[in-house]
């Protein structure tokens, strides 16, 4: 990565020199979150536009997955561990904080392993990590699955909510009122996906993709790749993040999951259900999974008045153009998933709002 | 007493009582006011403005790289002392200890309130302890209130801060709030994140170097240095631009955060002060600053501005000028 101070300037300059205009879209909340802290999209000229897309994990769980959460941990004698950033999100009734404070027992950790630790330590109470996240998480939480098996840990399982980003890519690009003209495509579900299913994606849609890094200098850079790209005509996967992606990925994360999930339909928010973009405990493992171990029904879909979170996620419009948006709903009250989560669109929007005028 | 744990008799004030404050806190924190063992101290304090202030410190992890509770215990006092423009003096110290705490661990934490309170010039000069059962408390909770003595005649106050003045933090920040979290997740970098938990005693005699100068001073400790930012902002009802290539930040917070999700301008200090001041002798105190340890990294960050009152704007490295916002919630890792 170059740093020298004058090369962002010349990117942006090559950005403004763009005549054709472009519609680009980020799939990855870090850089929803990145391209807000940095002001980038404050400095672009107003044909090319940047969308956040579905690549928040807290914000794409569809309502009804996060109303069974809810229901597992109020209706039954268990431990619910998860990560920080689920406490908050609204179910239809109460928020997991919510619960807690009803006198269900909810705590937050920070790896899978620690919830894993925290079950050994307690063999006497029934514990349940709260799988959240994509290709990114899942490879721990497969290898935790794993080793709870060989450790003979039998009060330990997984709810697994995890989601696969491509099916999901797909769908969004099926979609008609969709437009976008090219992807900013996540780093680090990259550096464990690779570069192969973005080829088949650029292919069948005609859309350019670049997997993109976290700097300032780096989602400027990708930006070029993409105008350059859409100026030729082209559609073709681009790396950008070559110093962390390797265009096979990591094949050791992928086997983990291979081993420990099965792909099966599930629900996003804003997407709908999509076949095999979930990832289901396997047979060989079903001790460790929550779903069966506790006869968990899939919940139905309510959806939250006003909240529009589910076209926020596609692209469809974005943050400001929510009625709700730094209203009713903000980061210490908020309607919808995208304004709590640390990766929300909605969230950077408000917390990295640019100065106008 | 090796290997003992703290009994809800340790707090009964009885015999066992009196053990714990001769073998533990006076052994440590033995000052003539503490000896007496009285009820309270009576101290003798010159004839100027006094400033006090009261902090409640509840950490997990009690022990973590940089410090530990009882060393954050009297830092965080003394440096709230230190904001109001004052010389801090004296301590009290209550305990509120959970049954079964192991008192090794109560030894190195008193022993630690003790060298740190030495090393800030204070005397802790009174104190409690209280026993709760198991289970009502997280091990243990300190309480310290502080006295300090204005040798200024000028009240520091977001009040005085006018369009102009110049935006001084006193070294790089985010870590502490990086120490607590990597000791929690269990992370490891190449480079440890060490807290910066530090007494902040010394900055007090810019006050007096520089009469009139420094118009309001606060440690950005919970919510960092963005949400006092804010704070300022608002109090004062001026207008900030905050430049963000000028923010100190070491390799290792910024990396850890990029890593996290984190953002350093909301993640906690211990040993930072935000220092506002007028812009005539801002380049000496920086200069003044930079000769002490504790404050070795200060830079200006930016300047108090008439327009957009209450407001607090950071121009990004790449010249895009954003809201900086308070700290809305809590600030956790991403997941991806």
């Amino acid at each position: 990565m170059k740093t020298d101070p004058d090369y962002k300037n010349r990117l942006l300059e090559a950005i403004c020199n763009t005549i054709k205009p472009a519609a680009l879209m980020e799939v990855c909340g870090t850089h929803t979150m990145a391209i807000a802290r940095t002001g980038i999209r404050d400095l672009l000229p107003p044909h090319i536009t940047l969308l956040s897309g579905p690549g928040c994990p807290v914000c794409v769980t569809s309502q009804g997955d996060i109303d069974t959460v809810i229901s597992l941990v109020l209706n039954h004698n268990i431990t619910l561990l998860t990560f920080g950033d689920m406490m908050r999100v609204p179910g239809s009734e109460c928020s997991l904080q919510e619960a807690r404070s009803q006198g269900a027992d909810v705590r937050v950790v920070y790896s899978p392993l620690d919830a894993l630790q925290m079950a050994q330590n307690n063999p006497g109470r029934e514990m349940v990590f709260l799988g959240i996240g994509f290709e990114t998480t899942a490879p721990a939480v497969a290898h935790t699955i794993i080793e709870a098996q060989k450790l003979k840990v039998t009060n330990f399982s997984v709810l697994s909510l995890h989601k696969l980003v491509p099916p999901a890519l797909e769908t969004l690009f099926a979609d008609k009122e969709i437009k976008v003209d090219g992807l900013i495509c996540p780093g680090h579900v990259s550096m464990i996906i690779g570069l192969k299913p973005y080829q088949q994606l650029a292919a069948k849609f005609h859309q350019p993709c670049v997997v993109t890094g976290f700097e300032a200098v780096d989602i400027l850079e990708s930006i070029c790749m993409l105008l350059q790209q859409i100026g030729k005509g082209q559609a073709r996967i681009e790396n950008q993040y070559k110093r962390v992606v390797r265009p096979q990925g990591n094949p050791i994360a992928l086997k983990l999951l291979e081993q420990v999930f099965e792909p099966v339909e599930a629900r996003w928010r804003g997407l709908g259900a999509i076949p095999g973009s979930g990832l289901a405990v396997r047979d060989r493992y079903a001790n460790y999974d929550a779903v069966r171990r506790y006869g968990l029904i899939a919940t139905e879909d309510r959806s939250v008045k006003g909240c529009s979170c589910g076209s926020i996620l596609t692209g469809k419009i974005s943050p400001p153009q929510c009625a709700l948006f730094g209203r009713a709903c903000t980061p210490l009250n908020p309607v919808g998933p995208c304004m709590v989560s640390q990766e929300g669109a909605c969230a950077a929007y408000y917390r990295y709002a640019p100065m106008k005028g | 007493m090796k290997d003992e744990r703290v009994l809800l008799a340790h707090g009964s004030g009885g015999l066992l009582s009196q053990n714990l404050v001769e073998e533990v806190f006076k052994k440590h924190l033995s000052n003539p006011h503490l000896d007496d063992l009285l009820d309270g101290a009576v101290l003798q304090l010159p004839a100027k403005n006094i400033a006090v202030s009261t902090d409640s410190f509840v950490i997990t992890p009690l022990f973590f790289p940089g410090g530990d509770i009882g060393k954050l215990a009297v830092c965080g006092t003394v440096n709230d002392l230190v904001a109001c423009g004052a010389r801090p003096l004296y301590l009290s110290a209550a305990f509120i200890i959970e049954e079964g705490f192991p008192i090794t661990e109560l030894r190195s934490i008193v022993a630690s309130m003790a060298e740190t309170a030495r090393l800030a010039g204070v005397k802790v000069v009174t104190g409690d302890t209280k026993v709760v059962e198991k289970g009502n408390a997280d091990q243990i909770y300190i309480n310290t209130t502080g006295i300090g003595v204005l040798e200024s005649k000028f009240i520091l106050h977001p009040l005085r801060v006018q369009p102009g003045d110049q935006i001084i933090i006193t070294g790089p920040i985010g870590d502490h709030g990086l120490a607590i979290l990597a000791q929690r997740q269990g992370l490891a970098f190449s480079t440890p994140a060490v807290s910066d938990c530090a007494a902040l005693n010394r900055i007090n005699s810019l006050t007096d170097m520089f009469p009139g100068q420094i118009k309001c001073m606060r440690d950005p400790t919970r919510g960092g240095l963005a949400t006092v930012l804010n704070e300022i902002a608002a109090q004062s009802q001026r207008g900030m631009v905050v430049q963000e290539k000028q923010i100190p930040i070491s390799p290792v917070v910024r990396g850890a955060c990029d890593m996290l999700g984190m953002d350093p301008l909301y993640m906690a200090n211990e040993g930072k002060m935000v220092i506002i001041t007028g812009p005539e002798k801002a380049g000496q105190i920086v200069c003044q600053l930079r000769l002490l340890k504790e404050t070795a990294g200060a830079e200006v960050i930016g300047e108090v501005v008439s327009e957009h009152p209450g407001m607090v704007l950071l121009e990004t490295e790449l010249g895009a000028k954003r809201i900086l916002g308070a700290l809305e919630g809590e600030h956790v890792p991403r997941i991806c």
